[in-house]
C-alpha cells in the first residue's frame, strides 16, 4: 500500500500551536480531518531563542523562533495524545542535529499511536544557527530521507520540506523522491535578516512568488512528484494559484498569525468551489 | 488562588460604535459579538491592521453587556506605531477584525481580603473591570494609578464606586503624588494592608510590585505585555521566562500561559 499525499489544505509547521490554541477557530468541526503539521520536534526540548522572535516587514514577517518544543517525551506523552482525540491527522514535524537524531525520530515516532506521517525540516532557513544538521547539498537532504524512510512504515507519508531555492530545489526534490520521500513540500521561510541584521527566515504573502517559482519548475521537471506547495497561502486565490502551477495541496503558515480562521475558510473555500467546477 | 478556567475565544467582525479622545489616549468602544460576553478581568484581544501582518494586543477595559448596539467592549489606545495610529484614527461604523478573549484572566482570591492595584499608564485599563469583581466578592479594594504624566493617566473617577481609596501617582508630579511606582509601593501596600497585589504597566512596574509584595508577605499577580505577534498562541513568538510550580526554569507562551502571571514566578532578569 502506499501512502497517501495530505491536503488540500494543511496547517504549516510551527504556525498552528500545539493545536489546542487553533481548535477554537478551525471550523464547525475543529481540527477533525486536517492535516496538522506540527512545530518541528527536536529528541530534547529546546527552549527556543530570546526575544524578539518575530518582527512584522511589509509584505510578512522574519522570525527566529528557534524551534522551541518540549522535546519528544514530552510531545508524545500530551501534545500528540491530545491531537489524536481532536481527530487531527497529525504529521509531526522532525529536526536533528544529527542523521542519527532523524533516525531515532522516526524510529519513535513509527511505534506511537496516531501519527499519521512525518514532515522532515530540511529547509530551514539557517539550520548551522539553529543547530540542525547541515542540509544545503540534496545528496544530505536524501540521505536524511532515507534514514528516515527506513525506520517509518512505507504505508504513511514521509515528506520533504525543501527551501525555496530555485537553484537547487529541482535537484533537491528528485534526490528526496527517489530516497523515498511521499511529496516534498515548498518551502520554508527564505533566509533573511532582522532589522538589526540578526539571521531570521521571511515568511507571509512576501514569499508566495519566491516559493511559487520553486512549485512550478519542480512539477514541470517532476510531473510524477506529488509538490505541497508552502509560502504566504492566505486565500483562494493564492491557494489556487499553487493548485493550477501543480501542487496538490498547500500549507497555511503566517495567515494563520494574522487571521486564525483562515484554514477554515480556506477549507470551507476550496469545497465550495470543487463543487461549483463540477 | 484557583486558576481561573480558559475561555474558547472567537474571531469576529467588530465595529466601532465610539470613539473619544481622553488627554494621550483615544478610548474606543467596538462590538464585537461573543467577545464582551466571554470576558474576564485580565483578558485581552488582538486586532487586526490592514495591510500588516502582526496583531495588535489590547486590554479589554470594561464590558458593557448591553447597549443600543448589543454587548459592546472598550480599549484604550496609546498611539505610537503604525497600528495604534491606525486604529486610534477610526472612526465609528469603521470594522475591524478582532480576537478575543485571550489569555489568562486574573485570578479572584476565594475569601474577602484586602487588594492593592497598581496601574501605570493605559495598562491601568484592566484593573477597572478588575476592581468591580474584586469588590463583588467584599474584598477591600485600594486603586493605585500612575503615569509619566496627567495626559496619559487613566482617570479613576469610574472605578470610585468600587474602590475604598485612590491613589494618583505622576512622574512629573503635574497631578497627584509625585514619583515612581517603586518609590511608592511598599507604603502603599502597608497602608493598605494588602493580602494581594495585582500590577499591569511596564515592566518595571511590575517587578517593583511583585517584589513589594513579597517583601510583605503578600501574593501577587502581574499583567505582562510581552512583544506579541500573533496573540493567540500559534506562533510561540513572545516567550515568557518563568520558574514553574516545580521550581524548574521554563519559557512559557506570554499571550497564552499570561499574560497575568504570578509574581514570584517570572525571571525578571531573563525577561
Ligand atoms: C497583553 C497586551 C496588552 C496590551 N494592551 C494595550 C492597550 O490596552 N493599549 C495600548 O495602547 N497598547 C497595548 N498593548 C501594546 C500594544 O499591543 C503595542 O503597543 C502594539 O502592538 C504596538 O503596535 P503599534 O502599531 O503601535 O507599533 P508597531 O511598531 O507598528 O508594532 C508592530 C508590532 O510589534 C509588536 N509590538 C511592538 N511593541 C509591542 C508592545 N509593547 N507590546 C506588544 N507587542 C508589541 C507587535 O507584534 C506589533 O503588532 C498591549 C500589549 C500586550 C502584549
Ligand atoms: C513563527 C513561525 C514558526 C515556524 N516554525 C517552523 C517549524 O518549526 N518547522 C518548519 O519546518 N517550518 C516552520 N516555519 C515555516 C513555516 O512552516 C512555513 O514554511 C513558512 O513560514 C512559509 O509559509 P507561510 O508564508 O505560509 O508562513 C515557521 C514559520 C513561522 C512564521
Ligand atoms: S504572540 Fe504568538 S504565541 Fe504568543
Amino acid at each position: 500500500m502506499s501512502a497517501y499525499v495530505p491536503g488540500p489544505v494543511m496547517v504549516a509547521a510551527g504556525c498552528g500551536g500545539t493545536g489546542r490554541e487553533l481548535e477554537p477557530f478551525a471550523g464547525p468541526d475543529g481540527l477533525a480531518g486536517l492535516d496538522f503539521v506540527t512545530r518541528s520536534l527536536t529528541l530534547d526540548p529546546r527552549a527556543g531563542g530570546a526575544g524578539p522572535r518575530l518582527v512584522e516587514v511589509p509584505g510578512g514577517l522574519v522570525n527566529a523562533v528557534g524551534l522551541p518544543n518540549p522535546g519528544l517525551e514530552h510531545f508524545l506523552a500530551t501534545e500528540l495524545p491530545w491531537l489524536v482525540r481532536a481527530g487531527a491527522r497529525v504529521l509531526v514535524s522532525i529536526a536533528g542535529a544529527t542523521m542519527g537524531e532523524y533516525a531515532d525520530l522516526a524510529r519513535r515516532l513509527s511505534r506511537a499511536p496516531g501519527v499519521a506521517g512525518l514532515e522532515v525540516n530540511l529547509g530551514a532557513p539557517d539550520e548551522v544557527g539553529a543547530g540542525l544538521f547541515e542540509v544545503r547539498e540534496p545528496y544530505h537532504a536524501a540521505s536524511v530521507i532515507a534514514a528516515v524512510r527506513r525506520e517509518f512504515p512505507s504505508d504513511r507519508p514521509v515528506l520533504a520540506k525543501l527551501r525555496p531555492d530555485v537553484s537547487r530545489v529541482v535537484e533537491g526534490a528528485r534526490s528526496c523522491h527517489e530516497a523515498g520521500a511521499t511529496a516534498v513540500v515548498i518551502g520554508n521561510a527564505v533566509p533573511a535578516a532582522f532589522p538589526d541584521g540578526r539571521a531570521g527566515g521571511l515568511s507571509g504573502p512576501a514569499v508566495g512568488p519566491v516559493a511559487l517559482r520553486c512549485v512550478a519548475e519542480v512539477h514541470r521537471a517532476l510531473p510524477a512528484v506529488p509538490v505541497i506547495a508552502c509560502g504566504g497561502v492566505r486565500d483562494l486565490t493564492s491557494a489556487r494559484t499553487y493548485l493550477a502551477v501543480g501542487a496538490s495541496a498547500v500549507q497555511v503558515g503566517t495567515a494563520l498569525l494574522h487571521d486564525p480562521t483562515t484554514v477554515a475558510r480556506l477549507r470551507a473555500d476550496l469545497a465550495a468551489h470543487h463543487q461549483e467546477d463540477a | 488562588m484557583p486558576v481561573p478556567e480558559v475561555r474558547t475565544p472567537v474571531h469576529v467582525e467588530g465595529e466601532v460604535v465610539a470613539t473619544k479622545r481622553v488627554g494621550a489616549h483615544r478610548h474606543l468602544t467596538l462590538t464585537a459579538p461573543g467577545v464582551p460576553e466571554r470576558f474576564r478581568a485580565g483578558n485581552f484581544v488582538a486586532v487586526s491592521v490592514p495591510g500588516h501582518v502582526a496583531r495588535r494586543a489590547l486590554w479589554i477595559h470594561r464590558v458593557r453587556a448591553s447597549s443600543a448596539f448589543g454587548p459592546t467592549l472598550d480599549v484604550v489606545l496609546e498611539a505610537r506605531g503604525a497600528g495604534t495610529s491606525w486604529l486610534a484614527a477610526q472612526p465609528v461604523g469603521a470594522r475591524v477584525p478582532i480576537t478575543g478573549p485571550l489569555g489568562r484572566a486574573f485570578a479572584l482570591p476565594k475569601d474577602a481580603v484586602s487588594c492593592l492595584l497598581v496601574g501605570e499608564g493605559y495598562a491601568a485599563a484592566p484593573l477597572f473591570p478588575l476592581a468591580e469583581r474584586l469588590r463583588e466578592r467584599g474584598c477591600a479594594v485600594s486603586l493605585v494609578v500612575s503615569a509619566p504624566d496627567e495626559s496619559r493617566l487613566l482617570s479613576a473617577l469610574e472605578a470610585r464606586r468600587a474602590v475604598r481609596s485612590v491613589t494618583v501617582l505622576t512622574a512629573d508630579g503635574s497631578v497627584g503624588q509625585r514619583g515612581r511606582v517603586a518609590d511608592h509601593v511598599d507604603e502603599l501596600l502597608r497602608r493598605a494592608d494588602a493580602d494581594v497585589v495585582y500590577a499591569t504597566g511596564p515592566a518595571e512596574v511590575l517587578r517593583a510590585s511583585a517584589a513589594a509584595a513579597e517583601r510583605a508577605g503578600a501574593w501577587s499577580q502581574v499583567g505582562l505585555e510581552v512583544s506579541a505577534l500573533c496573540g493567540t498562541g500559534l506562533c510561540h513568538g513572545c516567550p515568557l521566562p518563568v520558574v514553574g510550580e516545580d521550581g524548574v526554569d521554563r519559557v512559557v507562551r506570554a499571550c497564552t500561559e499570561g499574560p497575568v502571571v504570578r509574581g514570584d514566578r517570572v525571571r525578571w532578569d531573563a525577561l
